[in-house]
């Protein structure tokens, strides 16, 4: 029998996130995500990078400077060598998710050695939904409803689902993403994983970026609950305790773990398992329950043995109706420890690697915990999930 | 603190100005915040940033703004997409007829940039892409310099155009690497067609500190910065040798004039500007710098040059006269009649730069095959000195073939002849093409005397045939003199003007007169020269005449680089269609007919005598003609031709002749090509150009 390859995550790291229409208005998604890249490649010296086996690169919009399969033009414009093939991937939200688990199928079947996942969204240049054609079949044989193309919208359907997922809720959970973040950012966590971007303003004048734009650190419960309600009158949700529009891009590096020991790379985490699941699209919040549920079955772990989670903030109902799910606490201290997208925004594809990126830092600095899960919900109803094992403590 | 209080300079209404825009951030590893001044005129790559009175006074307020402050650990300054800055705006330059203009636009960029080296904290020039003249000075101001690697243009041409380095590039640059090194690019780079410097040699010259990869060039250039400030990282520069300043100064004195013979003043004042630079205060230097820039400004010659590059870059590119491109014929194939030397060279250019199929014939197999080996070992030499991939050599090779068989000529779409210059041999040529190619190819001759209306006469199809006059050697001269015969059709003359777009030629328009523009002129002028020496001058002062113009090549060195067969031959031909104006030397001829290779001969050392066999043709009496009235004689006779030129229409206007003169004589700018200097002597009566034009204004 085969033995089965085991994946490490290597290394990640993150552009700070630009409010959409602000600081990265005139710098070109590609851009992005190949300062990332080889940033990423730099902080691993010890990885070759022609033994790089394949580049996948995820965009929610694959056109214009998101497209030309980003993963093989990113790759050649980071200066990898032209052997090094790539591809990209579309899951919308979770598509660097889905970068990073079909690049470890690969390892895992031991047809890759080491790969290098991203994602990237610049939705300044790509509002959600640019060129979205919806085929009339959705609405004439009701197969999803029109509520579901709207995100704030299956948010306030999730708030209807479960109606003890209040309002005030939602906005405890917002502030406290923002503590976080600020409070991560005050410790100087945050900033190890990012990589500072120069961004052009032909009027302004060129920058350098090191920091997310998007925190807002003096936020208080009565700012947040005097936000108007834009996806329903007298509704829920708000700006305040939603992640906002952004640009951004997200990178990693993985390998076959014995190769990582062979080549002395850093090990951070090690993939147990992960699962997909869809939901319906119009609450497509509760994707994560399904797909955590199924991660956890297949891989016969528990919930009670889960140390530490990286939940995306698409919505903070989102966020508490998992929690209610697995009857974990609102501000439990596992959740999201160095803040979330409601802080730092959610440029689409790219946030699933924020999020193991997070949990490997979360690892570093948590050294007796030892499974995390990087779990998030997907437009037109999906949830994603990984689960990692901590092996930070195990580099020499 | 600097202390200088800038004066600003009248605003140019005009000026495209390059703003300063100011952003400040935090520097990576807590090395405070950074003041980074972005510099940006608005418009993309194709309008590069330059510096007018506008631009100054922006980077001037930005400076104020960053000094108002108390915050602020470092200074940068980078470009647009492409661009650093390209220098100071000489738009307006050739309109100025003040000296004090000149001198307060000089000192008022002077005491701009000179803040960058005089700042409270330490500036960086972060050299994101082109830096030339004024721009390269800005980052010589500065502490640091970064560079990025696809830079695509590092110089101080100002020599080139005839100027100095006016903003302080004259006193920084061998104050920093050295007088060697900056020679190289005040002086030797400048004089060699505007040659640039790679980002790596700037690197190695140490006129920038560092180079980074495009794809991530300001972040890298910032974090260095940090890593500089915070003593992480050194910036080393060799000490310089003031010793032998002197002598690397003198040294270079020396190949000025072997170049120019004193011709043209600004790499002189260059020098002088860099002795100086020894010893000079920076502001000492400055002022130096202020004033040869306001005498070199109110001088002609400048104006010429200014004249010279406009024309090079404006009118080369665009040809007056030329039927819409829209008429022109696709060319999916090429013939070329003859395989000596010139055919095989014109095959090569072919092939390279229209990439189609490109038939060589000529009378047999064996010229035949020697032609084409001859391309072929071109090819292969390219290709081991890594210019040409595996692929492209393989392809050209397969693109360059040749045949005895006229009739692979029957789907050609432009077919051109360079075999023996005489006429009845060209006509053969064309008779027999005409039996097998379609009514509608281009029949192209090279020919550079003989009539292109005669050669097409007997043709059922004269329309489609054009004169088509490369230079020697083909590859690198740029001018391609397109002649329009009598009965030569628009969609012909159009085609003839695509192709040699396509070939990156400067085409021009000429008439079908004989030997055209550079030929006819410089045989003129050559000719009047040759006259002088059968009438008794030496061939020593008769060479020298030229010096005080400064020409690429002595009259007699040229003669014997052509050939004094092939000099006596056009010469003939000329005095032929002219013999009141141009006279086939008999004494040359006799030269020809004993097999002698030239006037000259040299020794190991490099010193020449004439050539005792010469001597003895000639004649060996003392010298009856100094070098200046030889070159009058010259002058007096050229300026004669232009007019009859201009008059029977050979060219649309004198900026062609000047043109053609500049690109296929290679005649230096500060001549304006020829007119301008027959104006500034005058020789001309009425001016070619009318004051102002290629002279400082009344």
């Amino acid at each position: 029998m085969v033995e089965r390859a085991n994946v490490v995550f290597v290394d990640g790291a993150r552009s700070p996130f630009a409010r959409a229409g602000s600081l990265y208005s005139q710098t070109r998604a590609d851009d992005l995500i190949v300062k990332v890249m080889r940033e990423l490649l730099r902080r691993n010296p010890h990885l070759p990078p022609e033994k790089i086996d394949d580049v996948a690169i995820a965009a929610a919009t694959q056109t214009g400077d998101q497209g030309m399969n980003i993963g093989r033009s990113a790759a050649l414009l980071a200066g990898l060598p032209n052997t090094v093939p790539g591809y990209s991937i579309d899951r919308w939200c979770a598509g660097a998710m889905t970068a990073v688990t079909t690049l470890s199928s690969a390892i895992m079947a031991g047809a890759y050695d080491i790969a290098l996942a991203g994602g990237v969204e610049h939705m300044t240049h790509h509002p959600m939904g640019e060129g979205m054609d919806p085929n009339p079949r959705y609405l004439s044989e009701r197969i999803v409803d029109p509520e579901a193309m709207l995100m704030g919208k299956t948010a306030e359907n999730l708030h209807d689902r479960f109606p003890h997922i209040t309002k005030d809720r939602a906005d405890a959970f917002a502030l406290g993403s923002q503590e976080k973040t600020a409070k991560a950012y005050a410790n100087g966590v945050i900033q190890l994983d990012l990589v500072p971007i120069a961004a052009r303003n032909a009027e302004l004048g060129s920058i350098l970026v090191s920091a997310d734009e998007a925190p807002r650190p003096g936020t208080t419960l009565e700012g947040l609950a005097a936000l108007k309600t834009p996806f329903r009158p007298h509704g829920r949700v708000t700006a305040g305790n939603a992640s906002g529009l952004s640009d951004g891009a997200t990178a990693a590096l993985l390998a076959n773990e014995k190769v990582a020991d062979e080549l002395g790379l850093n090990k951070k985490m090690r993939m147990i398992g992960f699962a997909f699941a869809g939901v319906e699209p119009e609450v497509m919040g509760v994707g994560p329950v399904p797909s955590t549920e199924k991660a956890l079955a297949r891989t016969g772990l528990s919930i009670d043995d889960i140390d530490l989670f990286e939940i995306n903030e698409a919505f903070a109902v989102q966020v508490l109706a998992l929690l209610d799910h697995f009857g974990i606490a609102d501000d439990d201290e596992r959740v999201n420890p160095m803040g979330g997208a409601i802080a730092v925004g959610h440029p689409l594809a790219s946030s699933g690697i924020r999020l193991m990126t997070n949990l490997a830092r979360d690892f570093t600095m948590n050294p007796t915990a030892k499974y995390g899960i990087t779990t998030m919900c997907i437009g037109l109803g999906m949830g994603g999930t990984v689960i990692w094992e901590n092996i930070s403590g195990s580099n020499a | 603190m600097s202390e200088t209080n800038p004066t600003a300079v009248a605003e140019n209404p005009d000026e495209v100005v390059t703003q300063a825009r100011v952003r400040y951030f935090p520097m990576p590893l807590g090395a405070g915040t950074m003041a980074l001044i972005t510099l940006d005129n608005g418009h993309d790559h194709t309008r590069p940033s330059t510096f007018g009175p506008g631009g100054l006074a922006s980077i001037n307020e930005a400076l104020d703004e960053i000094a108002a402050r108390t915050d602020v650990a470092a200074v940068g300054v980078t470009g647009k997409p492409f661009v650093f800055a390209v220098g100071a705006d000489l738009s307006a330059t050739s309109l100025v007829n003040d000296p004090a203009i000149i001198s307060a636009f000089g000192k008022f960029g002077h005491d701009v940039m000179r803040r960058f080296g005089e700042f409270s904290i330490p500036t960086f020039a972060f050299v994101n892409g082109a830096a030339m003249g004024g721009g390269l000075e800005l980052a010589l101001h500065c502490d640091f310099r970064s560079v990025s690697a696809d830079a695509a243009a590092l110089s101080l041409p100002e020599v080139f155009l005839g100027l100095i380095p006016g903003w302080g590039g004259a006193w920084l640059l061998p104050n920093l690497v050295g007088p060697k090194r900056a020679l190289e690019v005040i002086i030797s780079n400048s004089m060699s067609q505007n040659k640039q410097l790679t980002p790596q040699r700037a690197v190695e010259l140490e006129i920038m500190d560092v180079i980074f990869a495009p794809s991530d060039f300001l972040e890298q250039s910032v974090l260095w910065a940090a890593q500089v400030l915070q003593g992480i990282v050194a910036v080393e520069r060799a000490p310089i040798d003031r010793d032998s300043w002197d002598a690397v100064v003198d040294a270079a004195r020396g190949q000025v004039d072997a170049r120019v013979h004193g011709a043209t003043r600004a790499p002189y004042i260059a020098l002088d500007l860099v002795q100086a630079a020894k010893t000079n205060s920076r502001s000492e230097g400055f002022d130096a710098e202020d004033a040869a820039l306001t005498e070199l400004v109110m001088s002609d010659p400048l104006r010429a040059s200014l004249y010279s590059f406009d024309l090079v870059q404006k009118r080369a590119k665009r040809p007056v006269g030329v039927p819409d491109k829209s008429l022109a014929r696709p060319v999916n194939k090429v013939g070329i009649v003859g395989a000596g030397l010139m055919a095989s060279q014109l095959a090569l250019l072919f092939a390279r730069q229209l990439m189609v199929p490109v038939v060589m014939t000529d009378l047999d197999q064996e010229r035949v095959a020697k032609g084409v080996a001859y391309a072929h070992t071109e090819l292969d030499t390219l290709h081991t000195k890594g210019r040409i991939s595996d692929d492209k050599r393989n392809r050209l090779k397969a693109l360059i073939t040749g045949t005895t068989d006229k009739s692979l000529f029957s789907d050609a779409d432009f077919v051109i002849e360079a075999v023996f210059e005489q006429l009845d041999v060209k006509k053969v040529v064309f008779a027999q093409l005409e039996e097998v190619v379609r009514p509608d190819c281009i029949l192209a001759t090279n020919t550079s005397s003989l009539s292109v209306a005669e050669m097409a006469a007997d043709l059922a199809h004269p329309e489609r045939v054009v004169g088509f006059h490369f230079f020697n050697p083909v590859a690198l001269m740029p001018l391609l003199e397109i002649a329009r015969a009598e009965k030569t059709d628009d969609p012909c003359l159009a085609t003839a003007f695509a192709v040699g777009k396509g070939l990156k030629k400067s085409c021009v328009l000429v008439a079908d007169r004989p030997a055209f523009v550079v030929n006819r002129l410089l045989n003129r002028f050559l000719g009047e020269i040759i006259s002088c020496v059968d009438e008794g001058a030496s061939f020593a002062d008769a060479d020298a005449a030229v010096h005080a113009m400064g020409l690429p090549m002595d009259p007699f060195v040229l003669v014997q680089m052509v050939g004094p067969a092939v000099a006596q031959h056009v010469a003939q031909t000329l005095n032929g269609h002219f013999p009141d104006r141009f006279h086939a030397s008999e004494k040359m001829g006799k030269l020809v007919a004993a097999g002698l290779p030239g006037i000259w001969l040299w020794d190991e050392a490099g010193n020449k005598t004439v050539d005792p066999r010469v001597l003895e043709i000639f004649g060996d009496a003392p010298s009856t003609m100094s070098p200046d009235q030889i070159r009058d004689r010259a002058l007096t006779a050229i300026t004669q031709e232009a007019r009859i030129m201009l008059d029977e229409g050979v060219v649309a206007e004198a900026q062609d002749l000047d043109l053609c003169m500049i690109l296929g004589a290679g005649w230096p700018f500060w001549l304006g090509g020829i007119t301008p200097y027959l104006d500034r002597g005058g020789y001309s009566d009425p001016r070619f150009l009318a004051q102002g034009i290629a002279s400082v204004p009344a």
